[in-house]
């Protein structure tokens, strides 16, 4: 099981692309980070924290459970909701940035462009993940990125986050 | 969870949890601008309903419109039903058209169970009533009502007194709310006149008691049911007034209530018989919550038997 980010290599990589966010967004005036669950929360919320100390601001932050509106529903087994909390000032005309740990084929994006439709208009949509293992079947790609890894379809990619798995670490398994 | 909504008795503790948990994160969609989720685009729910219904046949349609699903309505009147045709033969139509969901109210106690067992349908049957046997959809909605407020709406029901008032006979709405709420934790009483409560309530594990005016101060919710006048062939009580009297809700009763407690009826109501006009509009009734979460619990639990695969299902 190789390690291929440790806890201080993803630290390094939320700092950075806190500082890509705010070069790009020039502030962080307008920008809505949502991350999408359990784990794109968990860095979303990190993210929020980085920017806020470097901006000396409160950030306006939320989650986007897109369930509801996966194109694979009928093929797996019913999932549980997760939250969806969008910030009270909304996301019109705002730049929102969405916030997920791996892009694999992008069908999760493409489901929370779907989501973020039906609560208002941003100004943009901007996408940040931790790992980027390729095989992409839609037309997206990532703003920002912690660490691209080349992967092969029977690996795993498995992002450990302290507040949930005890640890802050990325892994590659292999499944069968 | 399992491919049928049939009874809370074949519910686990866990099932009933989820189903609530789900309730709750689709009522937090609900309070947004978002009317419509395109979950259950392409499926179809068949609302197949052999006595008459008001609320929890729009409640189910609303439930299925607003997960995008097709609805086709299907009631007994006017129908080939009406001309004699068998359960069993519907449901074959049904099957033939393609019906992913089946909802089905029927007179019978049973009528559900015989539709899933039947081997007539591939399709998910959910309860929607079936005599005087269980009404699931009411009960959870009811437990959602309970849980949304008095308990911030997580959590079970664990410490709650919990009343249920009036026709225990007739009553699915009973059967299934006193199952469901037991297991979740609360502690309920059954009141009714002795005509009115079931020698079977023995084995459900609850207190019952025939006389409303005892202990009133202790319950954090009275559920008031409706008299079932159309499935009352003998005479099980004198006269309205005197069931009124003795087994109404008034003003007088429910000032004698907790400041917090709830006032719940199932509806449709018989205002002035089971319940006083101010009973069911005072501060404390959540009639009209219940309503509006009825929709709600619908849609958590035709997501749950309709989101997934068909053969991880079965």
């Amino acid at each position: 099981m190789p390690t291929v980010l440790s806890a201080p290599d993803l630290q390094r990589a939320l700092k950075r692309i806190a500082h890509e966010i705010l070069e790009k967004n020039r502030g962080s005036e307008s920008i809505v980070l949502l991350g999408i669950p359990t784990r794109g929360a968990t860095l979303s919320h990190r993210l929020a924290q980085v920017i806020s100390s470097l901006e000396n601001c409160s950030i306006d932050q939320g989650t986007l459970d897109i369930t509801l509106y996966r194109d694979d529903l009928s093929r797996q087994a019913p999932r549980s909701l997760l939250p969806t909390v969008i910030p009270t000032s909304g996301i019109d005309g705002k730049n929102v940035i969405l916030i997920d740990d791996v892009l694999f084929s992008g069908r999760t994006i493409r489901a929370a462009l779907d989501a973020l439709s039906e609560f208002g208009r941003p100004k943009s949509v901007q996408l940040a993940v931790l790992i980027d293992r390729g095989h992409r079947e839609l037309p997206i790609r990532a703003d920002y990125v912690g660490k691209n890894i080349p992967t092969s379809r029977n690996e795993r990619v498995q992002v450990c986050l302290t507040e949930i798995d005890g640890i802050d670490e990325v892994r590659i398994e292999e499944t069968l | 969870m399992k491919t049928h909504l049939l009874t809370i008795e074949d519910l686990t503790r866990d099932d009933a949890l989820n189903i609530l948990e789900t309730a709750v994160e689709l009522s937090r969609i609900s309070d947004t601008p978002i009317k419509k989720l395109p979950t259950l685009r392409g499926r179809t729910v068949v609302n197949l309903f052999f006595e008459d219904s008001t609320r929890t046949r729009i409640s189910f349609e609303a439930a299925a419109k607003r997960l995008s699903a097709d609805v086709i309505n299907f009631s007994a009147k006017g129908s080939s039903l009406s001309k004699g045709e068998s359960l069993k033969d519907t449901a074959q139509t049904l099957q033939a058209m393609g019906a992913d969901g089946v909802v089905i109210r029927h007179p019978a106690s049973g009528a559900a169970k015989s539709l899933a067992d039947g081997g007539w349908i591939k399709g998910s049957v959910i309860n929607a009533g079936d005599g005087t046997h269980e009404h699931p959809t009411q009960a959870l909605l009811d437990a959602f009502t309970i849980r949304e407020k008095l308990l911030n709406g997580s959590g079970d029901l664990k410490g709650l007194e919990i009343a249920i008032v009036g026709d225990i006979l007739h009553s699915r709405v009973a059967r299934s709310n006193a199952l469901l709420l037991q297991k979740l934790g609360a502690s309920i009483t059954l009141i009714a006149p002795p005509t009115l409560l079931p020698v079977e309530v023995a084995g459900w594990g609850v207190k019952s008691s025939y006389n409303f005016d005892e202990d009133l101060e202790k319950f954090d919710v009275v559920m008031m049911l409706r008299v079932q006048r159309e499935r009352m062939s003998d005479s099980f009580f004198p006269s309205e007034r005197e069931y009124s009297r003795e087994y109404g809700l008034n003003a007088g009763r429910v000032s004698r209530l907790k400041k917090s407690a709830l006032v719940m009826h199932p509806g449709p109501m018989n205002r002035g018989l089971e319940i006083s006009a101010d009973a069911a509009d005072c501060a404390k009734a959540v009639i009209v919550d219940q309503v509006k979460n009825g929709v709600i619990v619908r849609m958590a639990v035709l997501y749950l038997l309709l989101g997934g695969i068909e053969n991880v299902r079965k």
